[in-house]
């Protein structure tokens, strides 16, 4: 379960990005957080695992206090949460299996990692992630040589790798084609179902939001004000999110915003 | 029906306007002025500029056969001039990287070790080669140990300058990712920064190879071991037959060089 409350995030002096946001994911649900550009939805994204330092707040996945974390333990804490990237951020010199691989960094020994030694159950569960989205046969290819849906998949993969408790996806499909796109979303909504994994996902297409996930939480400029069933979100609500200007909203008294 | 140039009244253009043609004369006339100056202060001997190509005939006569006698001695040092190079860029690329880390801004811990590499890359860059065979030679004695460690330090320098940068320019999404696994710092320079900065490593490293044959050729001239020894005892002798044979040898050896980087490149690259 990760539970967020009262989290605030500021960059320098400026307007609060993320205003005493709440929000509480439970189960193997997969959620969509939908929003214009700018609105916090990556800035939330990477509070969770810490890319982004959270000015306060609270921050909780399955018992562990993440927001005051440092060196080993906020390691250890990454490790059991994998993140998708909008434009995959695989190390296109490496081969697909070292993508895969450097899932399980935070797993093996310094040695193992630069030797390229890998466990033999680390290898046997890649093969089998890799075989589940169709990418096994690359395994020796070098990472830049895959399309766009095939780099997310690898992309994907390595995520998984990590045996995470939880998997954040900041628009996994925005660099992709419509079709693509809906391959992986599809993809992440079945893996959440077979492995048991809470997912949450950015997302810009709405449609896509609808059709591949099981609740949606729309943010405007910094808090939540949408947060319910796909059925539930009707033009209106679609009207509130996308409305609404940057600097208005997010200066507005932040106890009244919650 | 009127020109567009009637309509609005606007035939005229110039690139610069008055003041600036003016400030441009002025800069130029002003650069003029300098180079004059410096070609005066410098007291050049005209005589013996003017007689520089009688003196150049001279010479190649004297030159004239070269003298292959001592081909084997040649060799021998051009081989250890080789060896020079050789063993003192592989040092020199050992010891650069961890300077290249602590100079790019994005890998540096914090910023005393960047000042720490950067004052490291600009100890090695400002002294020249030759400067740091003299001081070598005074620590070490004359001989091979002064110029590898010579022509090091001035390779640490122009490595870790080009790495460094090399460094800084990656693309940081990955580096991200990897973070975001929980890998620690140095897996994360392993996975994400080495393998972006490879091509650049070996371009740095193949290039700083072919310079350093040709710096090492003049080592000998300050007894830091090479074949600049046996052409500095062919002209203080005035064995000109050898000296032309010494430069011949030179010659042949950095057109090899070369070729051989440029193999290396096509191979590596």
């Amino acid at each position: 379960m990760l539970k967020i409350t009262d989290l605030v995030k500021r960059y320098g002096k400026g307007d609060p990005v993320l205003k005493n946001l709440d929000l509480t994911i439970e189960g193997e649900s997969v959620v969509s957080i939908i929003g214009s550009s700018g609105a916090g939805k990556s800035t939330l994204l990477r509070c969770i695992n810490r890319l982004v330092e959270p000015t306060s707040g609270s921050i909780v996945l399955n018992g562990t206090e993440l927001t005051t974390l440092q060196g080993r333990e906020l390691r250890a804490a990454r490790r059991k949460i994998g993140m998708v990237f909008q434009s995959f951020n695989l190390v296109d010199r490496l081969t697909v299996m070292e993508n895969v691989q450097s899932g399980r960094l935070g797993y093996i020994s310094t040695w193992a990692a630069v030797m390229r030694r890998y466990p033999k159950k680390d290898i046997r569960r890649a093969f089998e992630l890799m075989e589940r989205v169709g990418i096994a046969h690359y395994a020796d290819k070098r990472a830049d040589e895959l399309s766009g849906g095939e780099r997310q998949r690898v992309g994907v993969v390595r995520a998984l790798m990590q045996d995470p408790e939880i998997l954040l996806a900041d628009e996994p499909t925005a660099s992709l084609d419509p079709k693509t796109s809906e391959q992986i979303m599809g993809l992440l909504r079945d893996l959440a179902g077979e492995l048991k994994l809470p997912v949450l996902i950015n997302i810009h297409n709405v449609n896509e939001a609808k059709i591949y996930t099981d609740r949606i939480v729309g943010m405007r400029y910094g808090r939540i004000i949408f947060d319910d069933k796909p059925d539930s979100l009707d033009q209106e609500a679609m009207d509130q999110i996308y409305s609404g200007s940057p600097h208005a909203d997010r200066s507005t008294d932040m106890k009244e915003a919650s | 029906m009127s020109t567009i140039a009637e309509k609005f009244g606007r035939e005229d253009w110039s690139r610069f306007t008055f003041k600036q043609r003016m400030q441009r004369y002025a800069a130029f006339a002003l650069s003029a002025l300098l180079l004059a100056w410096a070609l005066g202060s410098i007291d050049v001997i005209w005589v013996w500029v003017w007689d520089a190509p009688e003196q150049m005939g001279d010479l190649l006569g004297r030159m004239y056969p070269p003298d292959p006698s001592n081909l084997g001695a040649i060799l021998r040092v051009l081989l250890e001039t080789v060896n020079i190079a050789t063993f003192a860029t592989a040092l020199g690329v050992v010891v650069s990287l961890p300077v290249a880390y602590l100079a790019a801004q994005n890998t540096t811990p914090n910023r005393a070790t960047l000042w720490l590499g950067r004052l490291i890359l600009v100890t090695s860059r400002s002294v020249n080669t030759i400067i740091w065979a003299l001081l070598f030679v005074a620590i070490f004695g004359p001989g091979v140990v002064a110029g590898i460690l010579a022509i090091m330090f001035r390779s640490i320098g122009f490595i870790g300058k080009l790495l460094g940068e090399a460094i800084e320019e990656i693309d940081k999404r990955p580096v991200e990712a990897l973070e975001a696994t929980g890998a620690s710092r140095f897996k994360v320079i392993v996975y994400a920064i080495i393998p972006q900065v490879m091509p650049t490593f070996w371009a740095v490293a193949i290039l700083r190879w072919d310079i350093n044959l040709r710096e090492s050729t003049v080592l000998g001239l300050v007894g830091a071991g090479g074949i600049g020894i046996i052409l500095q005892g062919a002209i203080d002798t005035f064995n000109w037959p050898e000296a032309a044979m010494v430069l011949l040898a030179i010659l042949a050896l950095v057109v090899l060089g070369e070729v051989v980087s440029a193999f290396l490149r096509r191979r590596i690259l």
